[in-house]
């Protein structure tokens, strides 16, 4: 054969494999501008009852897990019970409620429990633009220098809890410890 | 019966007003009309992320009306356009804009059409250089090709 006409052969191959791996990606989640980046700087009330609120200072000195959800949110509903397994285990979890009236950020918190060492009320949703947060629920992982290491969009089931969440913070945590004080 | 229709043409009336009413407002625009159509051009140029391929000028989302508010709010501030857009960007990313800025993320497609057609038409002149090439030589006939034309020709014209 020609090696002239293995060209359109090796063009269609080169065409499938790049629509082939189009397929596979999620258009729903866009890469997170923020990541390595330190946490938007903020203050925000805690959700009514559930004090004290949550700044972005909270942020340093340990590496966190921020949960951004809202009663509104149904998905928000399924990932609750694993935020309370996450809370169990010592590792500190803040949650920002997003566009959410006080009353009813306040019942879900009650119905449900509360896995949140903190809270922050963000009535208008403004401190969720400055971390780009576009669907809730979203979930971030920060750093002990309050850097944003991770971003998962949507909500959060056992597989990506085990193998995304917190397999990032158990080796933050080990970089951490491994620094020398100070 | 004219007072039925008179009721119909001011019950449709209302419902006119009351849709104009709802696209209008809701949502409060800037006093100077200068800078509210320096934002609404921003608007244009700025995806939705909750409806995608809308910009958020067009998008109805929530999202959409909270990002149309912060452009007029940096517009309001005295940001220029670009500085409203390296906002936008700071917390999105280049996806937030609908015209993706040239770099090595990039390159591949802005590159891309232009580096297929080039390709195309490459491929194309090679094939008809070549195919000229391969034509061979002409040459006049000889003396006795031209008779043995001229006889099949003569038989043709008499069969």
């Amino acid at each position: 054969m020609r090696p002239a006409l293995a060209v359109p052969l090796v063009v269609f191959v080169v065409v499938a494999i790049a629509l082939a791996v189009g397929l596979g990606l999620k258009p729903r989640e866009i890469p997170s501008a923020l990541i390595g980046k330190p946490v938007p700087t903020f203050a925000l009330e805690p959700v009514q009852d559930f004090g004290p609120g949550l700044s972005s200072e909270d942020l340093k000195g340990q590496v966190a897990i921020v949960n951004v959800f809202a009663s509104w949110c149904v998905p928000c509903r399924v990932e609750h019970g694993l935020w309370e397994e996450v809370a169990k285990q010592g590792i500190p979890i803040y949650g920002i409620n997003y566009k959410d009236t006080p009353a009813n950020a306040s019942a879900w918190l009650k119905q449900l429990g509360n896995p949140y060492a903190r809270t922050g009320a963000d009535r208008q949703g403004r401190v969720g633009i400055d971390w780009g947060v576009y669907g809730v629920p979203e979930t971030f992982v920060v750093d002990e220098h309050g850097m944003i290491q991770l971003k998962f969009i949507g909500p959060v089931d056992r597989a990506a809890l085990e193998t995304q969440i917190l397999p990032k913070v158990r080796a933050l945590q080990a970089k951490a410890g491994a620094r020398p004080a100070g | 019966m004219m007072a039925a229709a008179r009721g119909a043409l001011a019950v449709l009336t209302f419902l006119v007003l009351a849709t104009v009413a709802l696209a209008q407002g809701l949502e409060p625009t800037l006093p100077d009309p200068v800078l509210e159509a320096r934002a609404q051009e921003l608007h244009k140029v700025l995806r939705c992320l909750v409806c995608q391929n809308q910009s958020i000028h067009e998008s109805n989302a929530e999202l959409a009306r909270d990002l149309r508010n912060v452009v007029r709010e940096r517009v309001a501030a005295g940001d220029s356009d670009a500085q409203v857009l390296t906002y936008v960007v700071a917390r999105y990313g280049d996806w937030v804009l609908l015209r993706p800025p040239f770099n090595a993320g990039t390159m591949l497609l802005w590159l891309g059409p232009p580096l297929i057609l080039a390709t195309a038409l490459l491929g194309t002149g090679v094939y008809f250089v070549r195919s000229r090439r391969s034509i061979p030589d002409m040459k006049p006939l000889t003396s006795e090709e031209q008779a043995r034309v001229a006889a099949l020709l003569g038989e043709e014209r008499q069969g």
